[in-house]
């Protein structure tokens, strides 16, 4: 089976991810959700700017910047939701920089590569892959205007 | 019983005090000899955050679940997580976690399916051990692996399967989800993700107690009084009832089965953990919408 190509920030997450055996790859996650960046100052007081992501048990909100075609990703999410903070982080930091266009062909299984099924059980894995085609959609949304 | 009980004044009215213990009695005894502390959370990340000093991890999705079967691990299974945790048969368990104690009562009840004689939960779970400004660690404990015996699950005392719930109906179910579950509007609880039931609405006469209802607003349990307003006067359970508990898929439930059980006295509890996402999918089974218990069906 031929992997499809994907761009290389993502390419080298889930390099990282499959790299380690289970237990370690949480300790990533774990990583990934300390590094979640703060939302800069002029996103601070917009809670109404950012989309609730349902398929996720914890509160987590997202919100996509497109800038001349680039995508910048920003998210929410309470520090008692560690493996939803670190789901947010692994996409805001994969996403941001990409432009429209490649973020669009990603594949909507990238949060299925990633070898965490095992490590947190697929279905909490949802919520990743949920936040995953919330963004795509403001990004499409974002893109006809 | 190994360790003796909390004595905290507030349980002694429950009808088994010896399941509880408190944040104060725990925070003493860390290092007991005897005594294993085990964190079960909804976000399996949220032990590697911290944790009570010297406590293990066991998740529901990837340790007490099956991995193939919708079903439990077996006994084997159980065995090996046991060693692995430090826990033989005669040690006092005491176990907590995030949300009120969800995945800690869901744990309990799992081990008590293999009969673990003493297995406490810490009243109030993370959220009253953090109010409290107790401490938590990073470090992760490696206890030496015990002996712990391969014993089968008792599936038939505390545990109801769907042909249970058929046959049941008639006597008292207890609806532990959200009023939006109940009544139909929603197939999860508001802010939680779709997990597959195919109708929404409730099984015919069970009476909605929302589990949350059980718990004052520090998360720890109410007094008996109380208890007593809200299922016996609420939700008309009586004496000697035979009572199914069911929510989404049995961990709330699970948390509804201690309050019944140990904290109640009611002796004929039983969890179906199958619950709404096997329910709400099953063809041909009898389903209630709205605000009300509805009839039961005729067989």
């Amino acid at each position: 089976m031929s992997e499809p190509q994907i761009p290389n920030q993502l390419a080298e997450i889930r390099d990282d991810f499959l790299g380690l055996q289970l237990r370690d790859r949480l300790q990533l996650l774990l990583e990934f959700s300390n590094e979640l960046p703060e939302l800069p100052e002029r996103y601070r007081d917009h809670p109404d700017l950012f989309e609730r992501v349902e398929e996720c048990q914890s509160p987590v909100f997202i919100f996509i910047e497109v800038d001349n075609d680039t995508v910048h990703m920003f998210a929410t999410a309470p520090p008692e939701a560690p493996t939803t903070r670190g789901f947010a982080s692994i996409l805001a930091q994969g996403l941001s920089g990409l432009s429209t266009q490649e973020v669009l062909e990603l594949s909507d299984d990238f949060p299925q590569s990633l070898g965490l099924a095992k490590a947190v059980s697929p279905l909490r894995l949802r919520g990743m892959t949920g936040m995953l085609a919330r963004a795509k959609r403001q990004i499409r949304l974002k893109s006809i205007t | 019983m190994t360790i003796e009980r909390d004595p905290a004044p507030q349980f002694v009215e429950f009808s088994n005090p010896e399941r509880l213990v408190t944040a104060g009695w725990l925070d003493e005894r860390l290092d007991t000899p005897g005594l294993v502390i085990v964190e079960s959370d909804e976000d399996v990340l949220l032990y590697e955050t911290g944790h009570i000093r010297g406590a293990v991890k066991i998740d529901w999705h990837t340790d007490l679940n099956d991995p193939v079967t919708r079903d439990y691990i077996d006994g084997e299974a159980f065995a090996e997580l046991m060693s692995r945790s430090g826990i033989s048969r005669d040690t006092t368990v005491v176990i907590y976690g995030d949300k009120t104690n969800w995945w800690a009562a869901y744990a309990l009840w799992v081990f008590t399916l293999f009969g673990h004689d003493d297995v406490r939960l810490l009243d109030g779970g993370r959220a009253k051990w953090e109010s409290d400004g107790r401490e938590y660690t990073l470090d992760v404990p490696t206890p030496a692996p015990t002996e712990y015996p391969i014993v089968e699950r008792n599936d038939s005392t505390i545990r109801a399967f769907r042909d249970d719930v058929l046959t049941h109906l008639g006597n008292p179910l207890i609806d532990v989800r959200s009023p939006e579950e109940y009544s139909g509007e929603r197939t999860t609880a508001p802010a939680y993700p779709e997990e597959g039931a195919l109708r929404a609405g409730h099984i015919p006469s069970a009476q909605s107690v929302p589990w949350s209802q059980a718990v004052a607003e520090d998360g720890t349990f109410r007094p008996l009084s109380e208890l007593n307003d809200i299922y016996r006067t609420g939700a008309g359970l009586k004496d000697g009832d035979d009572i199914v508990a069911y929510c989404r898929i049995g961990e709330r439930s699970s948390h509804t089965w201690f309050v019944l059980n140990y904290l109640m006295g009611f002796e004929n509890v039983r969890n179906y953990d199958g619950s709404w996402t096997e329910w709400g999918s099953l063809v041909a089974v009898p389903i209630a919408i709205g605000t009300e218990p509805g009839e039961v069906p005729s067989r």
